[in-house]
């Protein structure tokens, strides 16, 4: 493929990425600190910049991981273990350059690195763009979309349940069962956005 | 699982078919059952600091094990997985489960705790998945329900799609917790 189209097929798959393929909301990927973390828009807010940022980051990295080191090794069931450490390794190195150059920043999202090392939606995201054969342009236009899918996804449930907190609701439901619920509708909406692409 | 809704991540996507989360929740059960056991043979043996880092290791080991196998032979199965058999390594009930549980307790205990904990968890899914096969698709294992397999009934699209696993999911956890918050109130 050449320069524009490959520039244009990593748009689409941006995108989608946001939309259409919602890390979240389609794949169920990144679940935990989800329900865990929505319930206020300021703390999701923060994990949220740190997962777009991880998420592109790691995702690229494990991208030239893969095509420089596993593959002419021939080394695919491996993957998963460098995968792994790769993205603690970065996330550790992350945290550590936070806290030298930044202390106030590191005060906002230091608690939610370790977090990001055992979410899903990372290596998820890592696992996906092998299996899809993404490029290098691509795969960044997927993580990053991932990760601003994820950011979004979140923001509006943390939203959604601040409004909820003083709502008289079932006592079975409170908690993880009332954000499911919303979950599946938001995910509704986002399947609306299915026709918009036609590329895809 | 009812209380915490732990580690749904990796596996609530493959519940639109009951044959597909049969075998997850088999690599589920294996993973989680002998890593919980590796992690408290070793537990005497890892320094502290760097205890998440092995443990992620050993399940990463079990994990890879699954896959190798289901990719020799269940290839068609490893390929409708997709992902996900690799996910199960940042699924939150194993790594939960080591480190409150293995870490603390000798091997045998801790392979029984692993075994039963994913046990309970198959179960739910299988819960899941008999709902959304049955009522999405008319069949079930793949093979055609009476009634709903029929042309009588108007097959629920929305079940086999994402958003059917979270109402499906969200109504299991709803009826557990009732019965579980009844119970509480009868006790006192």
């Amino acid at each position: 493929m050449n320069g524009t189209s490959q520039l244009s097929h990593a748009f689409i798959v941006f995108v989608s990425a946001i939309f259409t393929q919602n890390i979240l909301l389609s794949y169920f990927l990144g679940f935990c600190p989800f329900i865990g973390v929505s319930r206020e828009v300021k703390t999701s807010f923060g994990l949220g910049i740190a997962v777009i940022f991880v998420m592109t980051s790691t995702c690229l990295l494990n991208w030239l991981a893969y095509q420089y080191v596993i593959e002419p090794l021939n080394l695919h069931f491996f993957r998963f273990i460098l995968f792994i450490i790769i993205i603690a390794a970065f996330v550790q190195f992350v945290e550590m350059v936070i806290e030298r150059y930044s202390p106030s920043l590191y005060q906002r999202l230091g608690v939610f690195l370790p977090l990001i090392t055992v979410n899903c939606a990372i290596l998820g995201a890592s696992l996906f763009m092998v299996i899809r054969e993404y490029s290098f342009i691509v795969t960044f236009g997927y993580g990053l979309g991932s990760g601003i899918g994820w950011f979004l996804a979140i923001i509006a449930m943390a939203g959604i349940r601040q409004k909820l907190a003083n709502d008289r609701i079932p006592r079975g439901l409170q908690g993880p069962g009332i954000t499911l619920i919303i979950a599946g509708l938001m995910a509704l909406a986002f399947i609306g956005f299915t026709g918009v692409l036609s590329g895809n | 699982m009812f209380k915490q809704v732990l580690g749904i991540c990796s596996t609530l996507a493959v519940t639109n078919l009951v044959l597909n989360t049969a075998v997850m929740c088999v690599a589920l059960i294996f993973t989680l059952s002998l890593s919980s056991c590796t992690v408290s043979i070793l537990r005497k043996f890892t320094p502290r600091s760097i205890r998440m880092m092995v443990e992620t290791l050993i399940i990463a080991f079990y994990v890879i094990i699954v896959d190798v196998v289901l990719k020799a032979y269940w290839p068609e199965m490893s390929s409708n997985l997709g992902p996900y058999v690799g996910l199960i390594i940042t699924n939150c009930i194993v790594m939960g489960r080591c480190e409150a549980y293995g870490n603390s307790n000798p091997p045998g205990k801790a392979f029984w705790d692993g075994f039963f904990n994913a046990l309970g968890y198959t179960f739910i899914l299988l819960i899941i998945a008999t709902f959304r096969e049955i009522l999405g698709m008319g069949t079930f294992l793949g093979l055609s329900v009476p009634y709903f397999g029929g042309p009588h009934w108007d097959k629920w699209i929305i079940m086999v799609m994402p958003p059917g696993a979270f109402f499906m999911l969200a109504i299991v956890i709803w009826i557990f917790r009732s019965i579980q918050t009844a119970g509480e109130d009868k006790a006192k």
